[in-house]
């Protein structure tokens, strides 16, 4: 198993009154899968992305990655944001260098690697323009080879492309793919796009809000390149839509 | 493009050109009016453009300029050096303490408000009147700008830069080289800019009570000898070599730095 989590809980207080934002989380991911958090905004998935990353501390429970206990910030566990956070006074080349600095590469080493990793995202010719020179979504193709630089054990993805325009959407989430069938990575990503979900993942998994927990996993077989098509899958579509609006409504109630 | 750009530049040089030379124009009439023909004003109580050229040749001539200069600059940056060392490690301390943070900012808000100036009777009780009390003007008035620059500089970074920062390994000094420097920077110069601002009043306002060369001294013996040329002379030293540092030192950093963000450029 690359992840981990047993029994994750977490919980905020404001003030004596406690908000459990996720409850009782167990979910295992495999090496080299590609898994999908499939929820409403506000659900605790970004929560939940936050504490395997580090960001935030857990209530209770443990989060394993290839079986050792994490805790703390690592660069085994990258985050893509949903903003990039690129860093506007490093340029293309600057930015994905940036991790490689602190793992004690010579300069010669980083630069080829960087070079690497531009040619992976499609980026070549944009090599030394500023982060305000960048589309949407090539910001995103320098996020992405920003941390895969890192070789980190997984990557999570904080809702990538939910900023970006349909076609641009599309087109990286192909990439994506590719990327990931090359690279062999561990891949959990979340998402509010049920499409997004149904196209990307081996496996999704939904979350309800108030509190978060795991209400259903659903493993996908179908080759990648047969999905946009298949009648199958839009049923699946249909009927996640469906059941989350289920799930709202009695969950409103109570 | 870049000729279009060349003929608006030239077009803006020369705007400046004829203005200037309007505003002398001008200021010569005022005076062949105002003292030559109708005497209503006397010659010791108004400049005129050609005396005040002919005082400063005779100023430079027997090398009192050039001594002034000298003096002034080398007080300002040794003045407005320390200021920065100061500022910098107040600032820094400033932005990662919690509690008293917030009634300390208020109180150098407060104390950057006062005119350095007002600085100059500590001063020369505790330093009489010395190069140490000019020192001491020029480091007080400019050392709270830079110190809330450099803090409020660190304070607004976008924590998600230092998240992802930390995300890739930065930790502790090299978090500061490779993020917190960096993010911070444009309000920092900003606060630099100010600063600098202050410790140029600073250093005239010493200089013409407690000093017996320099710019101000040079002014203060203007009007000791009631000659209004060379103090206007003076005076119009002490803005040109304002403006140039502000200008051209620190605006093309500022803008630079700018820039790379993608902010547009301050005119």
């Amino acid at each position: 198993m690359c992840l981990e989590l047993i029994d994750v809980n977490k919980v905020f207080s404001h003030g004596g009154s406690n908000n459990h934002v996720l409850k009782d989380i167990n979910l295992s991911i495999a090496n080299g899968e590609f898994l999908c958090i499939l929820g409403h905004s506000g659900c605790g998935k970004t929560t939940l992305l936050n504490i395997i990353a580090g960001f935030l501390d857990k209530t209770s429970g443990q989060v394993l990655l290839q079986g050792k206990e994490v805790k703390h910030i690592g660069t085994d566990r990258v985050m893509l944001f949903q903003d990039t956070t690129l860093f506007p006074w490093l340029n293309v080349i600057e930015n994905i260098e940036f991790g490689l600095k602190f793992k004690g590469l010579k300069k010669a080493e980083r630069r080829k690697k960087v070079l690497d990793l531009i040619d992976l995202v499609n980026l070549k010719g944009s090599e030394h323009l500023n982060v305000h020179q960048l589309s949407g979504g090539m910001k995103q193709r320098v996020a992405l080879a920003r941390a895969l630089a890192l070789d980190s054990e997984i990557l999570l993805m904080d809702e990538p492309f939910s900023a970006l325009d349909a076609y641009t959407k599309d087109k990286l989430r192909s990439e994506l793919l590719r990327i990931w069938k090359a690279c062999q990575k561990t891949i959990l990503l979340v998402t509010h796009d049920v499409e997004e979900a149904i196209l990307l993942a081996d496996r999704i998994v939904i979350i309800a809000s108030q509190p978060g927990t795991i209400i259903r996993e659903i493993p996908i077989s179908l080759e990648r390149n047969m999905r946009k098509d298949s009648e199958q899958l839009k049923k699946l579509a249909l009927s996640i839509k469906e059941e989350f609006g289920i799930v709202n409504e009695i969950e409103s109630v109570s | 493009m870049s000729t279009k750009l060349s003929q608006y530049l030239n077009k803006e040089l020369l705007i400046k050109i004829v203005f200037y030379m309007g505003l002398v124009l001008i200021w010569q009439l005022i005076y062949y009016l105002c003292v030559d023909v109708l005497q209503i004003w006397k010659f010791y109580s108004f400049p005129s453009p050609i005396k005040v050229v002919q005082s400063f040749i005779y100023i430079v001539e027997d090398h009192t300029m050039g001594v002034a200069l000298y003096v002034s600059l080398k007080r300002v940056v040794f003045g407005y050096g320390i200021a920065i060392i100061l500022g910098f490690s107040i600032g820094a301390l400033l932005s990662r303490l919690k509690l008293i943070a917030h009634p300390l900012r208020g109180l150098f808000l407060g104390l950057q408000t006062l005119p350095n100036i007002s600085w100059l009777p500590f001063a020369i009780l505790w330093f009489g009147l010395s190069e140490g009390s000019i020192l001491f003007v020029i480091v007080i008035g400019s050392l709270f700008s830079i110190a809330l620059g450099v803090d409020i500089g660190i304070r607004n970074i976008n924590p998600l830069f230092l998240q992802a920062g930390r995300n890739m390994g930065a930790k502790g000094l090299s978090l500061y080289t490779n993020i917190i420097i960096s993010a911070s920077l444009p309000t920092v110069i900003g606060g630099m800019k100010q600063g600098w601002s202050f410790a140029w009043r600073g250093l005239i306002a010493g200089e013409m009570l407690a000093a017996s060369t320099g710019l101000g001294q040079v002014l203060m013996t203007g009007r000791e000898l009631a000659d209004i040329n060379q103090i206007t002379v003076i005076m119009i030293i002490i803005i040109i070599i304002g403006v140039i540092v502000n200008k051209y030192i620190f605006g093309s950093i500022e803008n630079k730095v700018l820039s790379v963000r993608g902010h547009t450029p301050r005119p």
